[in-house]
């Protein structure tokens, strides 16, 4: 499918690159709906007849790339039901998001995410899942999933881990605090920094380059140097779902949907 | 003006312009949430831009409980 207009998402080929264009307001949040949409997009890039060579993801939106996971649809799947069933929900919601991520991590054309503002939690994974990430000056990175009981659970930890040392991770997720930009490039996170409003402009440009080059030297690169960190990922999903089940993380998310904040989660 | 005046006339400068107030309506001792009548979001807009401006790096936690650009002020001139 060359061309896609989703209520949460776009897509279009355009001379060799597909481009995913992000616009569910407020700030991309990712629910159920947003990942049906990008479940979409993965099987188009995956099908055998698709003529991408590279894949740019943005965020039409002002507020920024993306918030991450839907924490108010997240609250409701909880309510009213026994806990055995929304917790086995809960599994197999992240099951889907982590084989929609996986997919986009490994897939045999270059990914580059273009990001400004809010790259926060399931956003920040989201970029972190493509190759690489192109930041305006106005970009802030954060994993917040400490400040509600939880941890990231959309592959953040071994994909941060698999590109910077261990101390960032650390730093990042047990203080819950954002990086701007320039910091998020200093640590190795980010590969250009680039004016306000500029991210998808460079990124388009980066992703000519890319075509520049052998198809299948590119694939074959990539797969060298990115190689998926299955057993890791598979823990994060336990880890998390044990997490979930916590009083802490019901009081949190609760906190977080009777908030009358536009961005409640931020500190 | 001593370092800490110009790094608070700075941020009352940045911030004006940045949520399109007058620089005269601003005072040291506002709220600022208030004042600009901003939210949380568009408080991490203006602290990317601090930083920018400044070039240095405020963890989100410091800010905790800042609400006023004297206070701010304050934090940014202690990474200076």
């Amino acid at each position: 499918m060359k061309s896609y207009n989703g209520k949460m998402l776009s897509w279009e080929l355009r001379e060799g690159v597909l481009e995913l264009e992000l616009h569910r307001p407020p700030c991309n949040e990712m629910g159920a709906g947003m990942l049906a949409e990008v479940e979409k997009f993965v099987e188009a890039l995956s099908a055998k007849a698709s003529e991408a060579r590279a894949v740019v993801v943005y965020s039409s939106l002002a507020a920024g790339f993306s918030a991450g996971a839907d924490l108010r649809e997240l609250y409701q799947r909880m309510q009213g039901a026994p806990r055995e069933k929304w917790l086995a929900g809960e599994r197999a919601f992240l099951e889907r998001v982590h084989r929609a991520m996986n997919a986009l991590d490994a897939a045999p054309v270059p990914t580059v995410a273009a990001v400004h503002g809010v790259v926060f939690g399931g956003g920040f994974e989201l970029a972190l899942a493509c190759d690489l990430i192109i930041a305006d000056k106005t970009a802030r990175f954060c994993f917040p999933e400490l400040r509600l009981g939880l941890i990231p659970g959309f592959g953040g930890i071994p994909r941060l881990k698999r590109d910077v040392g261990n101390a960032v991770v650390r730093d990042l997720l047990l203080t819950g605090r954002s990086l701007n930009a320039q910091k998020a490039q200093a640590v190795g996170i980010v590969s250009q920094v680039v004016g306000e409003g500029e991210a998808l402009r460079v990124a388009r440009g980066t992703a000519a380059q890319i075509l520049k080059f052998d198809a299948e030297t590119a694939a074959t690169a990539k797969q060298f140097l990115k190689p998926i960190p299955h057993e890791e990922l598979k823990r994060e999903v336990e880890l998390f779902c044990e997490l979930l089940t916590r009083p802490a993380v019901q009081a949190g998310l609760k906190k977080f949907v009777e908030s009358t904040e536009a961005m409640p989660y931020l500190p | 003006m001593n370092a800490s005046e110009r790094t608070l006339e700075e941020i009352l400068k940045l911030a004006a312009e940045h949520f399109q107030v007058p620089r005269e309506k601003l005072s040291p001792d506002d709220d600022f949430f208030e004042k600009l009548g901003i939210n949380s979001l568009q408080a991490l807009e203006l602290l990317t831009r601090l930083e920018n401006h400044f070039s240095v790096e405020l963890p989100d936690y410091e800010l905790q409980g800042v609400t006023d650009f004297r206070t701010l002020a304050e934090r940014i001139q202690s990474r200076l």
